[in-house]
């Protein structure tokens, strides 16, 4: 077998398994070595599980063989460990999940399995995916495979740093607050939030129900487009999806943006931001205008709102989603308990980690009597200005093209103690989440140090045909 | 004391909000968190500078309504899968210390 399995992306593990180069079985043996070569310096996985997935393999080949399709048959893939897994551990990377075994698979694993995906292990997350840098796992650190020193960013650090390494040839993450498209900015991937609605989120342990959503970590644009596609489609298990016809999305890939029209919303171009991401990002611009993109200076006016609103939102869905964690149906129990009261409160003391004891008490403020209205409610109706702000400038374009954060990577421990800090790198990110639109990071380029830089096409809901397009042109154009 | 006054006043009792998480937290903790989020509440309060007046809060951005499947009796979870996950159970019932005296 020859092939550089670091570097594979779903695209050619298709044409080697499909002409017949290699076996699925080899492909998941080969990328268990690197695992087993690797992972001990960048933590990417929780786990590993090598029968599950060698078995998982053996099948898509049975399958193959026996002249079986799917769109991803025999692709390994590596998934956010607060996705289910029918009869693996889910931990969300909490104490408060250990023992925990899934009796169901979420609705994108059902969907990844009958295209023919391998699972090849659980990734590291921050704990709840309530982080920006993977620190905040209960288990181990992961470290940024571009620079061991620096985070991998998050929440979903382990599914990017996992793919940048040549770890996985593809991954799931989540993204409630930019937790796909910043860690894919860190690592040099390519990562994709859905509209909301666009991707069920059955049996993803829910962090913020009306922010999160599932999407792919991949090597290129045109595999986020292929795991888009599969992921994509209303589903009766959660209301909230929405039932809208699923594009071909790679068919409508194209290598020119002729007739676009890409927004530069001025608010994401701020003084303190990190000059080699706005110098980056910036001839990224350049670039998208010489492929035939009209580009025009926009306005979101209450951007700066965006992270005062989405740290009241997020933490209040997150209090009460968190609430089922008491003890009593799965996972960890606190022992010598006098009363289910105890049992409740010592419980989660025990199983839950500073971040998301943080969260659980902002979250649960906002909501509680007399601050109601001050905070909760208040925020939902900023809400409503930033969603409309979207609202007014995709009326005068396709799309818009930003930096994915304000900086790249950072040092591990670095905004470990300012909680703050770190909340406010999601500057450039939470605002999609708010307002329910679709975005996507690419990589554009490196900082002086060498660390990806991302940038980070919004669209309007449901046209992620048309950032993906924007995504593609501007990444075989650089190739 | 009305709402507007009690943010100005900016003050959060943890020990209480926490009570009402059932999240028992040690003294360090409490102090640890008082700091950070008075810091944070104090940022959040970056809103009161909108004018809010008239505007509909949004729940969720894309509306959706009214969503109801048919009510067709359908295979679930089976009971005994559900059941391996409990941290105590006895004849298939989840168990917990006494509620009622």
């Amino acid at each position: 077998m020859q092939m550089d399995v670091k570097g594979i992306t779903i695209r050619q593990a298709l044409n080697f398994l499909e002409q017949g180069k290699c076996s699925s079985k080899e492909l998941v043996a080969e990328l268990i070595r690197v695992i087993g070569e690797c992972d001990g310096d960048i933590g990417a996985y929780l786990a590993v599980d090598e029968e599950y997935a060698l078995d998982q393999a053996v099948l898509a080949d049975t399958i193959r063989e026996q002249g079986g399709k799917g769109k991803l048959l025999g692709v390994p893939i590596a998934i956010k460990d607060i996705l289910n897994i029918r009869g693996q551990p889910c931990t969300c990377a909490s104490r408060i999940l250990d023992g925990y075994i899934s009796p169901y698979d979420a609705t994108v694993i059902a969907l990844l399995r009958k295209e023919g995906a391998v699972f090849l292990g659980r990734t590291n997350m921050d704990e709840f995916a309530m982080g920006g840098s993977t620190e905040n796992s209960a288990y181990k650190i992961t470290r940024n495979p571009h620079d061991l020193d620096c985070v991998p960013g998050g929440s979903s650090g382990g599914s990017a740093a996992a793919v940048a390494a040549g770890e996985a040839v593809a991954a799931l993450g989540s993204d409630t607050g930019g937790s796909i498209r910043q860690p894919a900015a860190f690592c040099g991937c390519v990562g994709v939030k859905p509209s909301y609605g666009r991707v069920s989120r059955y049996g993803l342990v829910a962090f913020a129900s009306s922010l999160d959503q599932i999407g792919p970590i991949t090597k290129d644009v045109y595999d986020a487009a292929l795991m888009l596609e599969v992921m994509s489609g209303h589903d009766n298990k959660d209301s909230t999806s929405v039932d809208m016809p699923v594009p071909d999305y790679n068919v409508l890939l194209k290598k020119d943006l002729k007739g676009m029209k890409l927004g530069l919303p001025r608010e994401y171009f701020v003084d303190g931001m990190d000059g080699d991401v706005r110098d980056n990002v910036l001839l990224a611009v350049e670039q998208c205008r010489s492929l035939g993109a009209e580009i025009i200076d926009t306005s979101l006016p209450h951007t700066e709102y965006a992270i005062a609103t989405y740290y009241i939102i997020a933490t209040a869905e997150a209090s009460a989603n968190l609430a089922r964690f008491d003890g009593v149906r799965y996972g960890r129990r606190a022992e010598n308990v006098e009363n289910v009261l105890e049992l409740y409160g010592k419980t989660r003391a025990q199983g839950f980690g500073p971040e998301v004891k943080r969260r659980i008490i902002l979250g649960t403020y906002v909501l509680s009597g007399g601050y109601y209205e001050a905070y909760y409610q208040c925020g939902q109706k900023a809400r409503t200005l930033i969603r409309g702000d979207f609202e007014r400038v995709f009326q005068q374009c396709d799309a818009l093209l930003t930096p994915t954060t304000p900086t790249a990577a950072f040092g591990l421990g670095e905004k470990t103690k300012d909680p703050l800090k770190m909340y406010l790198g999601d500057i450039f990110t939470a605002t999609a989440n708010l307002a329910g639109i679709c975005g996507i990071s690419v990589p554009c380029g490196v900082t002086k140090k060498g660390l990806p830089v991302g940038l980070q096409v919004l669209g309007p809901p449901f046209k992620e045909e048309d950032i993906l397009r924007v995504a593609y042109a501007y990444e075989q154009s650089v190739k | 004391m009305s709402d507007r006054d009690k943010i100005d006043a900016g003050k959060m009792d943890v020990a209480y909000v926490a009570r009402l998480a059932r999240l028992h937290l040690s003294e360090d903790e409490i102090t640890t968190l008082q700091s950070q989020l008075d810091q944070i509440i104090g940022y959040v309060k970056k809103i009161d500078q909108l004018d809010l007046s008239g505007i509909e809060p949004t729940s969720h951005a894309w509306p959706v309504q009214n969503i109801f499947r048919k009510d067709d009796v359908m295979p679930g979870i089976d009971h005994e899968s559900i059941m391996t996950n409990a941290p105590s159970q006895i004849s298939g019932q989840f168990c917990v210390p006494r509620i009622i005296e």
